[in-house]
């Protein structure tokens, strides 16, 4: 492990062979091929599928490294300390870090940030969406030598609304008009609007959207975005298909509320990667992850699911000092 | 090929998932179902099926009237059942310290301007604004969550609700 904070970046220009640039970070060196991403570091060298590395990439950029960790395999994969972010290889995988095959370096989060972006700008060919889940039409393939790019797909901004979706002035409702049609596994869900009548001087205070509607209309899958605040209490909720791309590991308590559908979670140990626990969750199932696993979830048909984050600034400075609840609720 | 079909479940249609614990107490993951704490509990019982340091989610069987509720602060009911009305007045006078936390419930209707009233449905989510009173009314069992901070509303009994042997998924 490297305590510094590392300040050395670098962008390659494209390579004559594969048309992709290489990147640098500390002494981290990522290269790109039709099919597979390498990730080199002092001692050791790793390969990913190129698919599986660019849908977790994307939601580390899209979430700005979230919180905790965010690993991409077994191996490879970032921890965010707020501000400061680590980047590791073999840290959390017992033969790696058993042979002294580990490796870690710190970084600043804004300036990571800015290089995982343009890697994902130019590793992302035109009509490939890492948001997408692979069965749907608009995924596109990841796979080639470098053409074109998809800023549409990989510049999304996360819906983060500042009191609740529908609101004057706050993140807008999804609709046919406004370019999201309902996705192909939620077309039975009702489109039906809540009632709402409001005296004057209330309007935007009374006020309610179908937020189920509004899930089935998603572009995006395991990206959870805010639709209604409580000071610090954010539902975060999302459609999933397919795999999380990470397994994210928690560095708090984190709430799921399933409300359709199935998901499967694989919970393993934060540290060693050593199974715990398999959850499934069906309609109206309420479950915590503890702040010590690794999660990764399975949802074979589109789902929704509601995160529940506690975006407290004062979470930070309490798991540092170890007072963080490692379980929600003691029973 | 058949459509899909996508399922929510309801107070008389839920089948729960589990834990399956491999090397684990599934009473780590605090698991449990809105619509069963909902089927267990008595009308408009607020009881709180996730806790995140004073951040609470509550499962409520509506059914029948509320008693009137303030609260200083917003707060989100979403419909997961049936059908909710949701009435709102303006109190004349603040019933409740503006920097209290959690809902209370009121012994009397509140005096003050009517707000409005607001009807959901399963998927619907509606605003509780802080410093309204509010009352729920459903003529059929429904089932309402809410995103609310812990208060003298909240009611707890995780033992009564939480998965403590462990289950199989297979």
């Amino acid at each position: 492990m490297t305590e510094a904070i590392q300040s050395h970046y670098k962008i390659s220009p494209a390579s004559n062979e594969t048309g992709y640039r290489s990147y640098e970070a500390g002494s981290f060196r990522f290269r790109r091929d039709e099919y597979f991403v390498t990730v080199t570091w002092p001692k050791g060298e790793h390969t990913m599928a190129a698919d599986a590395f660019m849908r977790a990439m994307m939601r580390t950029v899209a979430w700005g490294f979230f919180y905790g960790t965010l690993a991409y395999d077994p191996v490879f994969g970032t921890t965010n300390h707020y501000g400061v972010v680590d980047m590791f290889a073999g840290t959390y995988h017992p033969v790696f870090k058993e042979n002294d095959r580990d490796h870690l370096e710190k970084f600043k989060a804004e300036d990571l940030l800015e290089l995982f972006r343009d890697l994902v700008d130019d590793w992302t060919n035109e009509g490939y969406d890492p948001f997408a889940a692979p069965g749907e039409k608009r995924a596109g393939k990841p796979w080639g030598r470098k053409n074109g790019n998809n800023e549409t797909a990989v510049g999304r901004i996360r819906v983060t609304a500042n009191r609740m979706v529908g609101l004057s002035g706050d993140a807008e409702i999804r609709t046919d008009e406004n370019g999201y049609p309902q996705n192909r596994m939620f077309k039975d869900v009702p489109s039906d609007q809540p009632l709402v009548v409001a005296e004057p001087g209330f309007e935007n205070e009374v006020a309610a959207f179908n937020l189920y509607d509004y899930l089935s209309r998603s572009d995006v899958t395991w990206n959870p975005s805010v639709c209604s605040v409580v000071k610090e209490s954010l539902f975060c909720p999302t459609s999933e298909e397919f795999i999380l791309p990470v397994e994210h590991g928690n560095d708090r308590c984190e709430w799921f509320v399933q409300l359709s559908d199935e998901i499967t979670w694989e919970v393993k140990d934060k540290e060693t990667g050593k199974p715990r626990s398999r959850v499934v969750m069906r309609p109206g199932d309420v479950a915590c992850m503890p702040a010590d696993i690794r999660h990764q979830g399975y949802s074979a048909k589109r789902s929704m699911l509601l995160v529940w984050e506690n975006a407290s600034p004062r979470i930070p400075e309490m798991i540092q000092n170890g007072e963080a609840p490692v379980v929600a609720v003691q029973f | 090929m058949a459509e899909y079909s996508t399922v929510f479940g309801g107070l008389n249609d839920f089948t729960p998932g589990g834990v399956d614990a491999i090397d684990d107490d599934p009473k780590n993951y605090v698991f449990s179902n809105v619509f069963d704490v909902a089927d267990k509990s008595a009308p408009y019982e607020r009881v709180a099926v996730g806790k995140n340091l004073e951040y609470v989610i509550e499962a409520v069987r509506a059914e029948g009237q509320s008693p009137w509720y303030a609260c200083a602060h917003d707060e989100f009911a979403l419909c997961m059942d049936g059908e909710v009305e949701i009435h709102l007045v303006k109190p004349a006078t603040a019933p409740v310290d503006e920097d209290s936390e959690g809902a209370v419930i009121l012994q009397d209707a509140p005096d003050g301007r009517k707000m409005g009233r607001i009807l959901i449905r399963r998927g619907h989510m509606a605003l509780l604004p802080g410093g309204a009173a509010y009352r729920f009314e459903a003529g059929s069992p429904s089932v309402l969550l809410t995103q609310a901070i812990q208060g003298p509303a909240t009611i707890e009994r995780w033992a009564d609700i939480c998965q403590i042997e462990n289950r199989s998924t297979a």
